[in-house]
């Protein structure tokens, strides 16, 4: 987020304190004095990570309270990304039903799918991205899919960091 | 210091071979395997036993046992590196517990017993005041055992894993190498002397398991059983998967991992970054130790072959007599 605040001292704790206190991460602070800004506000972008969705607002009416205010907000929902690959009969056990089963999660969704089938009815192979939420949400979509590989006899091929 | 060697197949003649070779100070007394033995508290002609083994023959005389061996020869360390069994440990553990009841020291190369009974014979071995070592049990030439009990000493190890199995990691290898499939690959690793008539024990990833449950038992405190790793093979692989994981700068290997905490224990193939320390190539085997004070430390090393797994055995035989062995 792109935040406005007072050029005086203690004004950027004032705009950082109210992140820690709704459990927000901060991961980068730029802070760039424009040299032909004669006013007395600075601009400060603010990289941060929140622990749920619901923090947002509660952030922006603190931020208020200090006298900060929030110029724009940008924001991006799926923070973490996963990629699997699952070898199986892929299309008869439906694969787009495996991919709703992720999706109606509504914190993690299939944002990418590649497909190789080498020969009718030899097994094929799937490169399967999701992205989502919260590292939570993703160990959690992670078990659907073990769970569908489970019923639909399919072999999942995790990555060995990042769940 | 004077030594009984159980076993002559690929890794007794290793140790046999750099006893030879090297001037160890090691005088071996006894000698067996399931075809015959020897016993010479002079000393036996090692050079004249590999001859004759060479030719086909028995390495001695059909009426000495290896029971026979552990029971009346004179020597101090017992080397146990016969043929491993994962079910029962037997003979293997029998000849274990008898030796260690003897107050000998006993160094083995032999999964089985050790998988099976750890707790049972290392109490057994402080019972009578010798050591039992078994560093040849894990990824052959790699010094992983004596790296984790002494040079880590004080560490906690939150994490182990890495490429247990030479065997699949050459086939995974072949495979994304030139697209081969998984039976071409296993057919050309059989041609070279990677994997056996009957690769099942290697590529439903039984091996790597074992080495997980020794690890986990006998370093990590736990009390585990092979059926407590959940373990998928690498036998459904396809060429496809290879490439799909290569697109994106990554590879598929066969990994082993234990983490204590989460209790997890577990044999599968993965997607690594082969920007990865453990992505090593051909029948290498590569582990990483994750630990609190020296942080993430990677080995790599020949994890089979007769030499190598030799180097393991006399690694730990040295290990004893520097601190225990009087005389020889």
């Amino acid at each position: 987020m792109k935040l406005e605040m007072k050029d005086q001292p203690g004004q950027l704790v004032a705009a950082l304190q109210p992140i820690s206190a709704v459990g927000g991460n901060i991961i980068a602070v730029i802070h760039q004095r424009e040299t032909l800004a004669a006013t007395e506000v600075l601009d400060v972008q603010i990289v941060l990570e929140l622990p749920e969705e619901g923090s947002l607002p509660k952030l922006l009416e603190l931020l208020r309270e200090q006298g900060v205010s929030v110029v724009r907000i940008g924001e991006q929902r799926l923070l973490y990304e996963c990629t699997l690959i699952t070898i199986g009969h892929l299309m008869h056990t439906d694969l787009s039903d495996t991919v709703d089963r992720i999706d109606t999660t509504g914190s993690a969704e299939v944002t990418d799918l590649s497909l190789a089938m080498p020969a009718i009815n030899s097994p094929s192979s799937a490169r399967i991205t999701i992205r989502s939420t919260t590292r939570a949400e993703m160990k959690k979509a992670v078990q659907i899919l073990r769970n569908v590989a489970e019923q639909k006899d399919l072999l999942i091929i995790e990555p060995l960091e990042g769940i | 210091m004077r030594i009984a060697i159980l076993g002559f197949g690929s890794v007794g003649r290793g140790i046999a071979r750099a006893i030879l070779a090297k001037n160890l100070d090691i005088t071996v007394t006894g000698l067996a395997d399931s075809k015959g033995g020897v016993i010479d508290p002079a000393g036996i002609d090692l050079a004249a036993a590999l001859d004759r083994k060479g030719n086909g023959g028995p390495c001695g005389s059909p009426d000495v046992t290896p029971s026979d061996v552990v029971a009346k020869a004179e020597y101090d360390v017992l080397v146990e590196v016969t043929p491993t069994d994962v079910d029962d440990g037997e003979p293997a553990l029998g000849y274990i517990r008898a030796a260690l009841g003897r107050s000998k020291h006993v160094v083995t190369s032999n999964k089985g017993p050790i998988a099976l009974a750890y707790p049972e014979l290392r109490d057994l071995a402080v019972a009578n005041g010798v050591f039992l070592r078994y560093e040849a049990t894990v990824c052959g030439a790699i010094p992983l055992i004596h790296a984790m009990q002494e040079g880590l000493a004080g560490n906690t190890i939150s994490r182990l894993y890495g490429v247990f199995n030479g065997t699949c990691n050459y086939i995974l290898t072949r495979m994304a190498e030139d697209s081969l499939t998984y039976e071409q690959a296993l057919a050309e690793a059989r041609e070279l002397g990677y994997a056996e008539a009957d690769p099942t024990y290697d590529v439903e990833g039984i091996d790597a398991a074992i080495k997980l449950v020794i690890l986990a038992n006998t370093i990590l405190d736990m009390r585990t059983t092979l059926d407590d790793v959940e373990r998928t093979g690498i036998t459904l692989l396809t060429p496809e998967a290879l490439r799909l994981a290569e697109d994106q700068d990554c590879t598929i290997r066969l990994i082993g991992e234990v983490v204590p905490e989460a209790g997890v224990l577990r044999v599968s193939p993965r997607i690594v970054s082969k920007a990865h320390p453990l992505v090593v190539e051909g029948t290498l085997n590569a582990v990483t130790v994750g630990t609190d004070l020296a942080g993430d430390l990677t080995f790599i090393g020949k994890g089979a072959g007769s030499t190598e797994t030799a180097s393991a055995v006399i690694g730990d035989l040295l290990y004893i007599r520097d601190r225990h062995v009087q005389g020889s």
